[in-house]
């Protein structure tokens, strides 16, 4: 088999870029049909935008290690610096802001802050003498890198992406191995300030938006609309969906954003469980090979930067699909692969082009017979 | 000790740390495989367990099922004329919900449909006082190039919702309204009692009196049924099916078309009614009550000015007198006394001399005719209508023996009849007396109600019964729906020739040396036998019944059956504060004529009614406008629905050339309304 495939084709990691391909074409079909049967505006730009974040992923596998492990700070402060430049446009413009125009890029820091944040903490943990690893000089610093990006992102307000940087952050932190009882005192604490949280740190709308999910159908043609719609779509789809371009909660309208947050609801309705099935499985095989990719790779940076990577990914996916099947309120995460959207593409592309070159980093020291 | 362990475990180096990220790692990747699971199971709830209930909502969100009104059924006279139909026409609805601003929206539509102030005024009240989603009218009737100005302005207006549609029709208007009853949009009390959702369909109307109430089920017929596919702002996108309504079942009744509109013509300007029952069947052939109301009006949902001069006057235009009219019946009782007699015992053949008076206890009981009438046998007393000779038995033979008689006759009687209600009035005697006052009967009551005044109290359909009955000397009982089952009546049983003895006097009342000379039918071979009646309704001392105030004045009454030897009409005529039985039988020979010679009839109406200022509806449009004048608002003179087209029904139908009438085909003569034309005359028998 070797012999017919020539080797840097044979090298590349199958096992993950299968299911992600199929997952992307898969999205590209519903998005078709979410453009009422085109390729466009949705589905073309989406396997387009695939096309080019997969060859930056590729060449993102070329960078060596010391080189990433060398630029983890500045690029966290300059993400930071660039977070700090939305909020100050933003009051300058009167209103929120979330992104920047660099000429013709739209440029998202938020969503660029999520593999940055990880990748920062594992830069910072690497190099964390391991004896302090239990003590204060572990959190503090730690705990300042993920709150200042925090707390500017719940600024905008972004209250998903702000969870997302924390939840990638925290994750970190656990595989550094930091004491499990300050995870627990920690979630003790996160338990009894959630209710003061909620009640002084959340917007109204944001409020109602959780009310609305504790009860869907008190207001079923107001907040609890979205939640109602997508659950209509999903359940009415039975076991193998109403056919392709053939889902009538998508194509009528009643389903919001068919195309964005609640893509997995569009494609449950043309494809029911069976697709829903495929969908969660593929996930599961990206998944399960990040995974290996962090328990395979032998130093401490590229096992911290990949376990957060996957976990980074993981809660796109997680709270999203929570999401859109009533388990959770609306919060405005895309499905990562699936949705239609330049930014979280961008950034589960990063996730994934990182997980590749730790990949290759592993293949790389092995095959020279080094190990550490 | 212990502290020291802990301390020492507490050691970290990078191989516990790696050690630990293998553990926590799988730890996290434990959990993520359990979320996993976890919405692997939720998906198979949602889209396995609870399919069934999602594909339907899915199904109500896109599918929109719009109602058709059905049509409703025809109400039929006893020719199989229609008394109410249906009529095509356009119609604009708005629905207050979906409107982003009424005032505006209105005004717009005012001025597409040329709608006066008047009803645009109306139309902001009902949309400000409905229920929101439920739909309210603003015009109906309309041609189509009214119907498309709108509709091509839809995208501006929103919540208003134009369609074809048919609304109710009745021929003759005012001449049945009574007894037809009306239609109209359901109110919030008959949706709460029948919640369905047929009751919130724009167009569609329940009958809200009269025959149209009794009968609603029959005549509703089963909706029709719009599936379109529409977006969720309401678009629509494909019609899926259309199910064809099922329109209503024709209610056949007995009433007699020309003769019910020719009798309530005849009533001119007088508030009363009149009621014809053929005496061989019970059918009832007329039941006409005026000043009566026009139904059409109505069912295009009432103004509330026309409402309120209805409501305003005292002629009660809104009561139907022929059932809920209560009236002491006067004179009219006296061949049933008559019959109490002779059924008593009494010789026909008995006097008594009357003086103009009769003493009763301490007080003097006058005979009308107070010069006296001398010797007076029954005939005489009836003719003559001689209260003295019924004082004088009457105290020999007792209360009960005339009471009895009443009631058997039909008098006070609630009749098996499809009406909203029947006030059944009183037939006094010493018991009910005793029950309702506490007091004892008194000669002065049996008196009193000789001459039927005191607690008597009928309805003029009771006095056409009665008359019936006295006059066939069956126990004749009215009907009003044709059922095609033939009428057999058992015998009154009364004695001998007691019914040629009654039938004899009554007839001289007209045709002899009687009170009621005038009521004579014009008609050579067809003679009449009446009684004529007058009742007071205040004492002689406020008014001397004749003059002075229309409500001091006397009712004046009739009844009459005819030929009088072989009774086949029998008929009652009630004419409030009429001044006496004078204003009565004019109208009762009249309608009478119309059923054995109608031209002479309808020139005897044709001259009458020009005098009185045309037919009702005109008399009616033009006291509308005077009274609308009068509140200060200007109105159209048309805004009152003049526009009635030539009818089957009206009293003119019947001197038509026999083809006219009596072809069926003619129900062609409603435009568009196909389905109906072909299932009346089925049904009809």
């Amino acid at each position: 088999m070797s012999g017919i495939i020539p080797a840097p084709i044979a090298r590349q990691p199958w096992q993950m870029l299968i299911p992600l391909i199929a997952l992307v074409c898969f999205g590209g079909a519903v998005l078709y049909s979410a453009g009422g049967g085109h390729m466009q505006p949705y589905a073309l730009s989406h396997l387009i935008r695939f096309s080019v974040f997969l060859v930056l992923a590729s060449v993102m596998t070329l960078v060596r290690k010391d080189f990433v492990q060398l630029l983890a700070y500045p690029a966290y402060i300059i993400v930071l610096l660039l977070l700090v430049a939305v909020e100050a446009v933003g009051a300058i413009n009167g209103g929120s802001q979330r992104w920047i125009n660099l000429g013709p890029l739209v440029l998202q820091p938020s969503e660029l802050m999520k593999p940055v944040i990880v990748l920062v903490l594992a830069r910072f943990y690497a190099s964390l003498p391991s004896g302090m690893v239990p003590t204060w000089r572990s959190i503090v610093p730690a705990g300042a890198m993920i709150g200042m990006p925090m707390l500017l992102v719940l600024a905008q307000p972004d209250l998903g992406t702000a969870l997302a940087i924390g939840f990638g952050g925290v994750v970190v932190m656990f595989l550094a191995g930091l004491p499990l009882r300050w995870f627990i005192g920690g979630g003790i604490a996160g338990v009894i300030a959630a209710p003061i949280a909620f009640f002084v740190g959340l917007k109204p709308y944001q409020q109602k938006r959780v009310f609305t999910f504790l009860d869907p159908e008190s207001d079923p043609l107001g907040d609890g609309y979205h939640i109602t719609q997508s659950k209509i779509a999903i359940g009415s789809g039975g076991l193998s969906g109403k056919g392709f371009n053939n889902g009538s909660q998508s194509h009528l309208n009643y389903l919001p954003e068919p195309h964005t947050d609640f893509v997995f609801a569009t494609m449950a309705e043309e494809w029911g469980f069976i697709g829903g099935m495929f969908v969660l499985l593929m996930f599961f095989l990206i998944l399960r090979w990040g995974w290996k990719v962090a328990l395979s790779s032998q130093d401490r940076f590229s096992r911290l930067l990949a376990g957060g990577m996957v976990a980074t990914i993981f809660f796109y996916v997680v709270i999203n699909l929570m999401m859109v099947m009533g388990l959770a309120p609306v919060v405005g995460i895309p499905l990562p692969f699936m949705s239609h959207g330049g930014s979280s593409m961008m950034t589960n592309m990063i996730c994934i082009g990182t997980l590749m070159a730790i990949n290759r980093w592993t293949v790389k020291a092995g095959r020279s017979g080094l190990s550490t | 000790m212990r502290r020291k362990r802990q301390r020492a475990r507490a050691i970290v180096s990078p191989a516990t740390l790696s050690n630990s990220f293998d553990r926590r790692s799988f730890v996290i990747a434990g959990v993520q495989g359990g979320l996993g699971v976890l919405l692997a199971a939720r998906m198979g709830y949602l889209s396995i367990f609870e399919n069934a209930k999602y594909k339907t909502e899915a199904e109500s969100n896109r599918v929109n099922l719009s109602l058709i009104p059905p049509r409703r059924g025809w109400i039929l006279d006893r020719n199989g004329v229609p008394l109410a139909s249906n009529r095509a026409d356009f119609r604009v609805d708005v629905i207050p919900d979906r409107m982003r601003d009424a005032e505006a929206e209105i005004g717009e539509l005012a001025t597409l449909l040329s709608l006066d102030k008047v009803k645009v005024d109306e139309i902001l009240d009902k949309v400000e006082k409905s229920r929101g989603f439920a739909p309210v009218e603003v015009a109906n009737g309309l041609d189509y190039d009214q119907f498309a100005a709108v509709s091509v302005r839809l995208p501006d207006l929103p919540g208003v919702v134009p369609q074809r549609g048919f609304s109710r029709f009745y021929p003759t208007g005012p001449s049945v309204g009574h007894l037809v009853g009306y239609v109209g949009a359901p109110s919030r009390e008959e949706y709460e009692r029948e919640p369905k959702p047929l009751l919130l369909t724009p167009g569609f109307k329940v009958g809200k009196d009269g025959i149209e109430k009794q009968f609603e089920q029959e005549l509703r017929g089963m909706p029709g049924a719009r599936r379109v596919e529409v977006t969720a702002t309401g678009r629509r996108v494909r019609d899926l099916e259309t199910r064809e309504d099922v329109p209503g079942h024709p209610v056949h009744l007995t009433i007699d078309g020309p003769l019910q509109d020719y009798a309530a013509r005849r009533i001119g300007l007088e508030s009363g009614s009149v009621v014809v029952i053929d005496c061989l069947t019970g059918d009832l052939l007329c039941m006409s009550s005026m000043p009566s109301f026009d139904p059409n009006s109505f069912s295009d949902g009432i103004g509330r000015l026309e409402y309120s001069m209805l409501s305003k006057n005292d002629r009660v235009p809104l009561r139907n007198k022929v059932l809920q009219g209560l009236y002491p019946p006067g004179s009219t009782v006296k061949p049933m006394v008559a019959m109490a007699f002779l059924e008593a015992g009494l010789s026909p053949d008995a006097t008594v001399t009357c003086n103009g008076g009769l003493r009763v206890g301490n007080r003097v009981f006058h005979c009308w005719n107070r010069r006296g009438h001398g010797s007076v046998n029954m005939a005489k007393g009836i003719y003559q209508s001689c209260d003295v000779y019924f004082y004088h038995f009457a105290q020999k033979l007792g209360m009960n023996v005339i009471s009895e008689m009443a009631r058997r006759c039909g008098l006070g009687q609630e009749f098996p009849l499809p009406v909203a209600s029947q006030f059944y009035g009183t037939v006094p005697d010493p018991e009910w007396k005793l029950k309702k006052y506490g007091r004892e009967w008194q000669a002065f009551d049996t008196v009193n109600a000789t001459i039927g005044q005191g607690y008597m109290l009928f309805n003029p359909l009771q006095l056409a019964v009665y008359a019936a009955r006295i006059a066939t000397g069956r126990t004749v009982m009215p009907r009003l729906i044709l059922d095609g089952k033939p009428s057999r009546f058992g015998s009154m049983n009364f004695h001998g020739d007691h019914v040629q003895i009654i039938q004899n006097a009554m007839s001289d009342v007209i045709n002899g040396p009687g009170t009621a000379g005038r009521a004579r039918l014009p008609i050579d071979d067809v003679l009449m036998a009446g009684k004529t009646g007058t009742a007071q309704v205040v004492s002689l001392g406020i008014s001397d019944g004749k003059t002075g105030p229309w409500k001091y004045r006397d009712h004046g009454l009739f009844i009459c059956f005819a030929p009088f030897n072989n009774p086949r009409y029998a008929c009652a005529v009630v004419i409030e504060h009429g001044g006496g039985s004078g204003s009565a039988y004019p109208i009762a020979r009249d309608v009478m004529t119309f059923l054995f010679d109608p031209a002479k009839a309808l020139d005897a109406l044709h001259g009458l009614e020009k005098q009185w200022g045309g037919k009702p509806a005109q008399r009616m449009a033009r006291q509308y406008a005077a009274f609308v004048g009068k509140t200060g608002v200007a109105v159209p003179e048309e805004a009152y629905n003049l526009d009635q087209q030539e009818s089957r029904a009206d009293a003119e139908a019947r001197v038509k050339p026999k083809s006219d009438v009596t072809d069926n085909a003619a129900n062609k003569g409603q435009p568009g309304e196909k389905a109906s034309s072909s299932a009346n005359p089925d049904n009809a028998r």
